[in-house]
């Protein structure tokens, strides 16, 4: 166990370093306005001026050191957008309330109904009702955010007038507010991963089903229930699990840009929208490399509670 | 959050042989499949669907020039259509268009806010949508499919390097990683990739999705190589290209078939999220996602500029899903490759 999980970090930590120093190569040499000291200079400085900020902010040393100093000040919370001018952690830590409601409420409603819905059409399986779940869950995943959001806010909102038209409100301003202000995008999130997860659960269960030890439990006399929730579910549940840490961890690093920026919510994927037409590679940069943190610590944990869980996985 | 859903679960498992006492013996998979799909009725009706939109979004220019009479690009701000026997602006004082007339032959589907027959844009977008759709899964599947089988095929370092590289894909949201290289592109150019040609966009698309296709197929690549058939094939002297591609490759066929449909849907997803974005197609070519994205600014307003290319946007990529769903129940009834 102590060998797996030591492996399992320091792939993690390979992993970390690649993604920055691709991150850093993307963005600070090939993004447009990669030349920062123009922008900070603005447009009529004149060169001298342009070299002096150059000198003063190191753009003129060499590409390792420029790659060691603006990761140190990523994570340390000393990097200031070049064109925008606010210090972008504190800009992040401005949207992550409205990111982390929207990752919580939807990612609870998301699992809670792929798992009803899942569970549903593999026990009916073959049916009427598993046909419509199919083709309901085929919608779902065929459906684009930003296209449902916007149905949404237009027949809901405007049209019926019971949800409002976007924006956050604080849930410490208003709780009743920040419900009503966030149903829309939680089902707008939510739709593509229920279509995915159901159908997901819905084949894993089927799997299970003809295991030898759930024949063993139906030959003891449980009850059907009692199979299905003891024996079939706890088994089938652990892949839908691992996938949602993972897609919480995107989402709550601006993995859901669109349904942020149809709703208006100003979290974190709406500053990444931001940040990509005001060419704000700094503030950009560092949304990517904390999503990419998240999504690489969490599948490390993952596995490693996976492994805990499962012996078979540590000798692989 | 991605588009096309993060997992693709993958188990080996040994090439199905002809299984089940209905099969008459000597008939091939693809023939077998066929009938299986065949028998899917609403797979079948989808897959017409979609070849339908497609024929229908080739035929843009025929509408355009000998139906509507008007190009995609025309703007008619300040014009009037007769609609019912009563003359309306095709675009009101307040900037608002013109709803669907119905009328097969002039504004069948309503205006958009700079006068544009819907309509034609409708099928020029949805030409766009599916050039970029298409061209990003063949990019999608040619390089999945080649460095999932050299990083199975020769494991060790290869391997490593391939599959360290589909992690770092990966790890990043594939909306950001798009827009992210949708913006490089489409401001900077490499070569033949700038803002002006729809190439760019595929390109990105499909770059994004290649872990998606490498990693089963490395997973795959990786039993087969230990099957008798590949030492067959080295006995008789044939070298690590013809068996890679003469041996494994045919072998793969049905998982790679199983991935087109899943990988096109998802590709016109994302070129639609990408473009709403400003990351995509750029003016003036257009496309589904840049025309919700346009309706998007008369909201709430002209809501029919969103709906239009929206409800057909769902269809197509409805359609690909539910024919690409029972494309491999048909192929492989017992598969784990689930969507």
């Amino acid at each position: 166990m102590g060998r797996f999980v030591t492996r399992r970090v320091i792939t993690m930590l390979i992993m970390l370093f690649v993604i920055s120093a691709v991150t850093f190569l993307l963005f600070i040499v090939a993004l447009p306005g990669g030349n920062p000291a123009g922008q900070i200079a603005g447009r009529l400085a004149n060169p001298q001026e342009v070299h002096l900020i150059s000198v003063r902010y190191g753009f003129d040393k060499p590409i390792w050191v420029q790659y060691v100093k603006t990761m140190g000040n990523i994570f340390d919370g000393s990097a200031y957008s070049y064109s925008q001018g606010y210090n972008v952690l504190a800009e992040i830590r401005q949207g992550l309330p409205a990111t982390l409601s929207l990752a919580g409420g939807a990612g609870i409603f998301w699992l809670l109904a792929s798992i009803a819905l899942g569970t549903l059409a593999a026990v009916r399986s073959g049916k009427y009702t598993d046909r419509v779940l199919t083709v309901l869950a085929m919608i779902g995943v065929s459906m684009p955010p930003f296209l449902l959001g916007a149905v949404i806010i237009q027949y809901l909102g405007y049209k019926a007038n019971i949800l409002p038209l976007g924006g956050y409100v604080k849930f410490t301003t208003d709780p009743w507010q920040w419900f009503k202000h966030l149903i829309g995008p939680w089902i707008t999130l939510s739709v593509l991963f229920i279509g995915f997860y159901s159908r997901v659960l819905r084949s894993t269960i089927l799997d299970t089903m003809s295991e030898d030890y759930v024949r063993t439990a139906r030959a003891k006399g449980l009850s059907e229930s009692q199979v299905l929730l003891r024996h079939i579910l706890r088994n089938s549940l652990l892949p839908i699990l691992s996938l949602w840490g993972l897609d919480i961890a995107q989402v709550v690093g601006g993995g859901a840009i669109l349904t942020e920026t149809v709703y208006g919510l100003h979290g974190v994927g709406q500053l990444a929208a931001q940040s990509i037409g005001n060419f704000d590679t700094v503030t950009l940069m560092s949304i990517v490399m904390l999503t990419a943190l998240a999504v690489v610590t969490f599948g490390a944990l993952i596995d490693i509670v996976y492994a805990f869980l499962d012996p078979r996985i540590r000798l692989e | 959050m991605s588009t096309v859903h993060s997992e693709i679960a993958f188990e080996e498992q040994p090439l199905p042989p002809a299984e089940g006492q209905d099969i008459p013996p000597g008939i091939g998979v693809y023939a077998l499949a066929w009938r299986r799909i065949r028998r899917n009725r609403v797979a079948m009706f989808f897959g017409c669907l979609f070849i339908l939109l497609v024929v229908l979004c080739l035929l843009a220019p025929v509408y355009s020039q000998d139906i509507a009479h008007i190009s995609p690009t025309a703007q008619n701000i300040t014009g009037t259509a007769r609609v019912g026997g009563k003359t309306v602006d095709i675009v009101s004082p307040q900037g608002i268009p013109m709803g669907p007339t119905w009328q097969f032959n002039h504004y069948f589907l309503g205006a958009d806010d700079l006068g544009r027959d819907l309509a034609v844009r409708l099928l020029y977008g949805g030409r766009s949508s599916l050039e970029i759709g298409v061209v990003a899964m063949l990019i999608t599947m040619i390089a999945g499919t080649i460095l999932g089988i050299l990083a199975g095929f020769f494991r060790g370092i290869t391997d490593m390097v391939i599959t360290r590289i589909n992690d770092v894909i990966w790890a990043y949201p594939a909306v950001l990683l798009g827009i992210t290289l949708g913006t490089v592109l489409n401001v900077r150019g490499l070569g033949p990739f700038h803002s002006t040609t729809l190439l760019t966009t595929a390109l990105v698309v499909g770059f994004v999705y290649i872990p998606y296709v490498a990693r089963p197929v490395r997973a795959q690549v990786l039993t087969l190589r230990e099957r008798e058939f590949i030492d067959a094939a080295r006995q008789q002297g044939l070298g690590n290209i013809q068996i890679m591609f003469g041996e494994l490759l045919p072998n793969l066929s049905s998982t790679i078939i199983v991935f087109i449909p899943l990988i096109l849907a998802g590709a016109i997803i994302l070129e639609a999220a990408l473009s709403y974005l400003g990351a995509g197609v750029q003016p003036p070519n257009a496309s589904w996602g840049t025309m919700i994205s346009d309706g998007l600014t008369n909201f709430p307003y002209g809501f029919h500029d969103v709906l239009v290319p929206g409800i057909m946007l769902v269809l197509t990529v409805l359609s690909v899903n539910i024919f690409g769903d029972g494309l491999r129940d048909a192929l492989d009834p017992r598969s784990k490759v689930k969507i």
